[in-house]
């Protein structure tokens, strides 16, 4: 069980000798809370909520049928990182995502990693994620995942971990983006004395990584669209928040059709090529041709074209297998299998359920582990241990037996915390941190910051925003 | 532009415009509602011709028990059954305003969204006739700055140009459904100088389409129905005459023409009509009856509604 969490303005919050103990990196921060009136802060924060109400910043929770639309929490206090500890991070996340890249051409092309039982055979070709089209034809530049959102925790000063790497279509950068907006706008003065690296160039950075993916036989000026489900995918609020940032089409699968292999969206003016499709679909509605075959979201033909290489998707199909929680315990291993290097960022200790002494571990202490499904995601159906009653557990276990295949199980970490405006004031709650990666064909790019996710519950570790978890401005110092 | 953009525009503001209309067809029937049955208030139609003019009627019948003030305010403004009321028309116009926020400017997603969020203190409310007034103004500010915005805002390109069409077929509808239900009353039989009991249905007419004042800047005489249909169909000053509409539309077919270096049935339909239009005069629409014009105008006006969906919108 988590005992005292390490706290990121004042270290150990319950073993700080003095009140006064603060990092130094938050010293400006803890004066202007010390500082400024509560009521201060209720003002700013009600304007901050009507700002999101007013843009339209909403998220759909699904299975909620009262409010389709819902604001994510924001809290007005920001989470303050360090230029060496931004640069440790950076290090590490460049030379994970480039692993997971060579992993995937591997593993749809030689698979050397297979046969040097660096991961089991079985655990890629019976995973839901992995897709036999891919085997067939190479993807340009042998880039598989050109935006990843890697999300990490941190444990202590410098502990940081590597919770679960989203390689297919990983969200939230719009909140990133707008969350600082909106912080420029309420505490112009706060901004004045810290040094904060800008966060605003993302979606340049993300035109131009898109650009650098054209195929071959796409002009010097490619066609770059964003392929969003609809206007009642959770999401729809950041396709469409992206696409306006890069300038670029917001499409919807009906706005696209194929001819001869080759990808046209249907304008005012007639058809017209698409190069490069920035997809925020999942792989199974892509193409009812090929996949799901009652996706109405889906282009029928899309693969064809795709395999002839007249167009690029980004990510690729199959991307999903780097996504997988039961790959995940074996990252440390791909990433030194790949790069000769060891993993600059730690995985958190992880038990895999398909192994039967580790099996029999997680049943045994189910009480104080984490329990996640491989193929879940947004905080669904998972356990965790130390918050669950004696007949979630139950209940828990029953799954657990009957498929322990589909299970992973970690320690409890224990989260650290960031000062957090709530009810009863300023108090810390739990954070984490994704960070955006952006693997072009010419270069990878990170902009300094990410989107943090702060559980508003005192005490809760889920941050997702499903479950009721919120988010602040991540800011990386640059001095 | 993408066809499914433009579509959103185009019915976006097609939206916008109607909850505008709704709303005034509300405000003038609450008007001669509230006058003297000698001064031809009170116990007139007013109601089923509003529900007429500004729904459908079918719709109506199995929601409520009679037509009267209460029932046909409600189904006109707040009915989630009534694909037109003010309500529906909010929530659609807001709906594809979402879809193609990319393509309108802050301040037009601004309007449609506020008035969408401010939409739910009007609700399920028991409004009192103040309080039901003040929120028809509140209707027409939204069309008068949603206009507004896209007038001061946009781009002078094809997104503007499609918000234009939208507003102009549906205003051309608008005006027109108001004499289909109302030529009766302008017919020449009925016509009796001042004062008559006609006389305030006329300018109930004019108020419905913001035109009270105008007519008398336009004519320079007491109102008269061959000059109030004079004005709402081919008077080319009257913002919402059938030939004002016509020459929008015209005009903004024809810039996207040109932009797209293509003419197409659109073209074709809008430019007739309006050269029909205008070389026709009110005696002799009257002389060959009135309400068989209105009726052939409303299906030449759909049919180049369908022809600007069949070229650009599909």
């Amino acid at each position: 069980m988590a005992a005292v969490a390490f706290d990121e303005m004042t270290a150990f919050a319950g073993a700080a000798t003095s009140p006064d103990d603060v990092r130094e990196a938050y010293g400006q921060l803890k004066n202007w809370l010390d500082t400024t009136p509560a009521d201060h802060f209720n003002t700013r924060r009600s304007q901050a909520e009507l700002l999101f109400r007013r843009i339209g910043i909403t998220f759909a929770v699904y299975g909620d049928n009262e409010s389709t639309e819902r604001l994510i929490p924001f809290d007005i206090i920001p989470r303050v990182i360090t230029k060496p500890e931004w640069g440790f991070l950076e290090r590490g996340l460049k030379q994970r995502v480039t692993a997971i890249n060579m992993f995937l051409k591997d593993i749809y092309g030689a698979q050397e990693c297979i046969k040097a039982g660096i991961i089991p055979a079985d655990l890629v070709y019976k995973n839901a994620h992995y897709r036999m089209e891919m085997r067939s034809f190479r993807v340009p530049h042998d880039l598989y995942v050109h935006i990843a959102g890697i999300d990490i925790v941190r444990t202590g000063e410098n502990d940081f971990f590597v919770l679960e790497d989203n390689a297919r279509i990983p969200s939230g950068v719009s909140y990133m983006l707008e969350n600082r907006e909106v912080m420029l706008r309420l505490f112009p003065d706060l901004f004045s004395r810290h040094r904060v690296a800008p966060v605003e160039n993302y979606p340049d950075a993300l035109l131009a990584t898109l650009r650098s993916l054209a195929p071959a036989t796409a002009t010097r000026d490619p066609t770059v669209v964003l392929l969003t489900p609809g206007r009642y995918n959770s999401a729809f609020y950041e396709h469409s928040f992206l696409a306006d940032k890069l300038g670029v089409e917001l499409v919807e699968a009906g706005d696209l059709f194929t001819k001869d292999d080759v990808v046209y969206m249907r304008t005012t003016e007639g058809p017209r090529r698409v190069d490069v499709i920035y997809r925020r679909l999942d792989d199974d509605f892509l193409d009812p041709l090929v996949f799901r075959p009652d996706s109405m979201l889906g282009v029928p033909g899309i693969m064809n074209a795709y395999e002839r290489g007249s167009v690029t998707l980004a990510n690729a199909v199959g991307t999903g297998i780097a996504d997988d929680k039961a790959v995940y315990s074996y990252m440390p291993e791909i990433v030194k299998f790949f790069t000769g290097e060891e993993p600059i960022l730690h995985n958190v200790p992880t038990y895999r359920c398909r192994e039967k002494e580790a099996f029999s571990y997680v049943m045994d202490n189910l009480s104080e582990l984490v329990v996640k499904e491989v193929n879940g995601s947004g905080g669904y159906g998972m356990l965790v241990g130390p918050h669950a009653t004696k007949r979630e557990i139950e209940e828990f276990a029953k799954r657990l037996r009957h498929a322990p295949d589909g299970f992973i199980a970690q320690p409890t970490l224990s989260l650290s915390t960031c000062p957090t405006f709530v009810a009863s004031g300023v108090a810390p709650r739990h954070v984490d941190l994704r960070p955006f990666v952006l693997c072009g064909a010419d270069e990878i790019r990170i902009v300094p910051g990410g989107l943090t996710r702060v559980a508003l519950k005192e005490g809760s570790l889920v941050v997702n925003s499903s479950q009721g978890g919120g988010t602040k401005d991540t800011w990386v110092l640059d001095a | 532009m993408l066809s499914r953009t433009a579509d959103n525009l185009y019915w976006l503001s097609r939206y916008v415009e109607r909850a505008e209309f709704v709303a005034r067809i509300l405000d003038a029937a609450h008007r001669l509602a509230s006058l003297p049955t000698s001064y031809g208030g009170g116990e007139t139609n007013e109601w089923a011709s509003a529900l007429a003019s500004a729904g459908d009627p079918e719709v109506f019948k199995p929601h409520y028990d009679g037509v009267n003030a209460a029932t046909v305010c409600d189904f006109l403004a707040f009915s989630p059954h009534n694909p037109s009321s003010i309500r529906s028309c909010i929530e659609s116009a807001r709906e594809n305003a979402r879809s193609v926020r990319t393509a309108l400017t802050t301040e037009m997603w601004d309007t449609i969204n506020g008035a969408w969020l401010e939409l739910r203190s009007y609700e399920k409310k028991d409004l009192d006739r103040d309080a039901f007034t003040r929120f028809l103004d509140w209707v027409k500010g939204i069309s008068l700055t949603f206009d507004g915005s896209a007038y001061r805002t946009m781009l002078r390109n094809d997104t503007y140009w499609f918000t234009r069409l939208g507003t102009a077929i549906e205003r051309a509808d608008n005006t027109a459904r108001i004499l289909d239900v109302k030529y009766k009353i302008l017919l020449p039989d009925t016509e009796k100088i001042g004062g008559s009991l006609d006389y305030f249905q006329w300018t109930t007419i004019l108020r419905e389409v913001s035109a009270f004042n105008a007519y008398h800047w336009v004519y320079r005489e007491s109102v008269k129905p061959l000059l109030v249909a004079d004005l709402l169909i081919l008077n080319r000053q009257m913002p919402r005459s059938f030939a004002n509409c016509y020459g929008v539309l015209v005009e903004h077919l024809d810039l996207i023409a040109d932009a797209y270096g293509r003419r197409g049935a659109s073209q074709r339909l809008a430019s007739n009509l309006l050269a029909r239009l205008e070389s026709e005069e009110i005696d002799r629409v009257f002389a060959s009856g009135l309400h068989e014009f209105v009726i052939a105008f409303i299906g030449e006006n759909n049919k180049v509604g369908a022809a600007i969906a069949e070229q650009y919108l599909g």
